[in-house]
């Protein structure tokens, strides 16, 4: 059975910014080290901009389901190239993670998280990641979490923090 | 093809060479490479001339980060060689990818004694240039890390504790077993004039180190280094009349059958070296009981603890047991393993110091770290996460 059909790849636009998203989010605390942005191309942009609009977009098999991540439009199951960015749950659990310590650059925070958060709807889609909203020591292998968005220049940056908060 | 076909086992190492290894160089990159290559080709009982074959990994990079500084066009000028075939590619089974290319072009015919190196100029780098981080400031990021760009991804240690705490969580191995390894290596380096940490560690020195990320202390590093490691691969029939003993390249791993990606790796605890070990094994006689000595990756003392496991010389998630106490793997116990001290201690050679030390060992040049029992059979193996290459190294009778 085909699935439903993709989300359509909505522009995002000004109003879209000022009336469905919240700006200004203290994820990134003051004094903090830029994000690094990535190179925005043809198959991650559905992922790195759909944030504006509250959706974590993911590549997805029209004709058989499957989740193809990192994104190209190809199913590696069933060779479709008829994939698209779908809005996924958001929801997805801890795979992975590590505390850093180390002062690499000036004005990191003394600990955060890097994790590998795979999401909800398939195992094998992994998410690099900072799990966020909680204490660094708390987080724990298999941990529910959800995703939340951060505005950088032009991009929405995908975060997750416990699902439980 | 029956096993004794295979190319690998009809090519031989035939000697090494090494420059002065520094935290940082009075020499340039490009003469440390010269440097080594030379003793490695004297060695052999060579001259350039004989030299018809070159490589390297990952090539020239032409950036300030000192990861690899010289590349093939650069050493072929500068010692003026004539070669048949050359290469010098980073996309490979680790480090080892150099090696495998040449057992190639020898098995096709190309050429007969084959000049690999490996430069790193990191210690350098890192004083003129600054380049201690995977992040570049100032511009977007592109190719695989770019998934990691916004994370403050500013280090291997940091992104590759991501495997190395799966391992942990899975394995239940304790921060003092993990110990083991860096306190093993520094007191094979205590004996290594070439090292560059020699004073041995206790168990107390690693429990209070500096933390870095998950579960890597300073002392699981490696150290970032100015050296170059060269050595040279012959055809069997050459390499019987030069003046080593030839060291055969018995079988060699390096197969991509994971999902080779730094996010979407499917082997997060054990990376990549499972079926590179496999294949390894498939195409030898030999078995992991045969092995005298390991000369094992260890950017981080988690890459050498996984291929423990992964090359068969313990049980997966056994590691912990085996390295317990550090007998087993000291230069006097049953499987000896980095006994250079290997990248934690003498420094970061990037496999090739692995190379160096197993021929060192098996040609009986070890000095005071010399392994007793005269060694015939090396496991060495390269690289983390998705990467890995694997050897298995046998003096010939």
């Amino acid at each position: 059975m085909r699935p439903p059909p993709a989300a359509m790849a909505t522009k995002v636009t000004d109003a879209m910014l000022d009336t469905e998203t919240k700006s200004g989010s203290t994820i990134t605390p003051p004094g903090a080290p830029a994000r690094a942005l990535p190179v925005i191309d043809k198959d991650n942009e559905a992922f790195w901009t759909w944030g504006a609009k509250g959706q974590l977009a993911i590549f997805r098999c029209q004709d058989c389901g499957y989740y193809v991540h990192t994104p190209v439009r190809f199913c590696p199951k069933c060779e479709s190239v008829n994939v698209e960015p779908e809005a996924v749950s958001g929801k997805g659990f801890v795979t992975s993670f590590t505390i850093n310590y180390k002062q690499w650059v000036p004005g990191l925070p003394e600990t955060f998280v890097l994790a590998i958060v795979r999401i909800a709807e398939q195992d094998d889609v992994q998410l690099i990641t900072n799990i966020v909203g909680c204490d660094p020591d708390s987080v724990t292998m298999d941990m529910p979490v959800k995703v939340v968005f951060e505005q950088h220049e032009d991009l929405w940056i995908p975060f997750f923090e416990p699902e439980s908060k | 093809m029956p096993a004794s076909n295979y190319g690998e086992k009809n090519t031989a190492i035939t000697g090494v060479g090494q420059s002065k290894v520094t935290r940082g160089s009075e020499h340039s990159a490009l003469r440390l490479t010269v440097d080594a290559c030379m003793e490695a080709i004297k060695d052999a009982g060579l001259t350039r001339a004989d030299i018809d074959g070159v490589a390297t990994w990952p090539g020239d990079r032409g950036d300030e980060s000192g990861f690899s500084p010289v590349g093939c066009a650069g050493l072929q000028d500068a010692l003026r060689l004539k070669v048949k075939w050359y290469e010098g590619g980073g996309e490979a089974p680790g480090q080892y990818g150099a090696v495998f290319n040449a057992v190639g072009a020898i098995s096709a015919g190309l050429c007969k004694n084959v000049l690999i190196f490996r430069t790193m100029y990191e210690a350098t780098a890192r004083k003129k240039a600054f380049a201690n981080s995977l992040l570049k400031a100032g511009q977007r990021q592109g190719g695989g890390f770019a998934w990691y760009a916004p994370y403050w991804n500013y280090a291997a240690a940091l992104q590759q504790s991501l495997f190395f705490n799966k391992y942990v969580h899975n394995s239940g191995i304790k921060p003092e077993q993990i110990a083991q390894i860096s306190i093993n290596q520094r007191r094979n380096a205590s004996l290594n004039p070439a090292a560059i940490y020699r004073t041995p560690i206790t168990l107390d020195d690693y429990m209070t180190s500096q933390r870095i990320a998950g579960p890597l202390r300073i002392y699981d590093c490696d150290v970032p280094i100015d050296g170059c490691t060269a050595i040279i691969v012959s055809r069997m029939d050459v390499a019987k009349d030069l003046r080593n003993t030839p060291v055969r390249i018995e079988a060699v791993g390096s197969s991509m059958e994971y999902r080779n990606s730094w996010t979407q790796l499917d082997c997060l605890p054990t990376q990549a070296q499972p079926h590179v070990a496999e294949m390894m094994w498939s195409r030898t006689d030999l078995k992991p009981k045969d092995v005298d000595m390991a000369q094992l990756y260890d950017g981080f003392s988690f890459h050498t603890i996984n291929w423990l496991e992964n090359f068969g010389f313990c049980e997966r998630y056994g590691a912990k047991d085996f390295i317990e106490g550090g007998k087993r793997i000291a230069l006097e116990g049953e499987l000896p393993v980095n006994t250079s001290g290997g990248a934690l201690s003498a420094g970061r050679l990037h496999a090739y110091g692995a190379v160096h030390e197993a021929c060192t060992q098996l040609w009986g040049r070890g000095g005071d770290r010399q392994v007793k029992g005269d060694p015939k059979v090396v496991a060495t193996s390269t690289a983390g996460g998705p990467l890995a290459g694997a050897m298995l190294l046998v003096k010939e009778d």
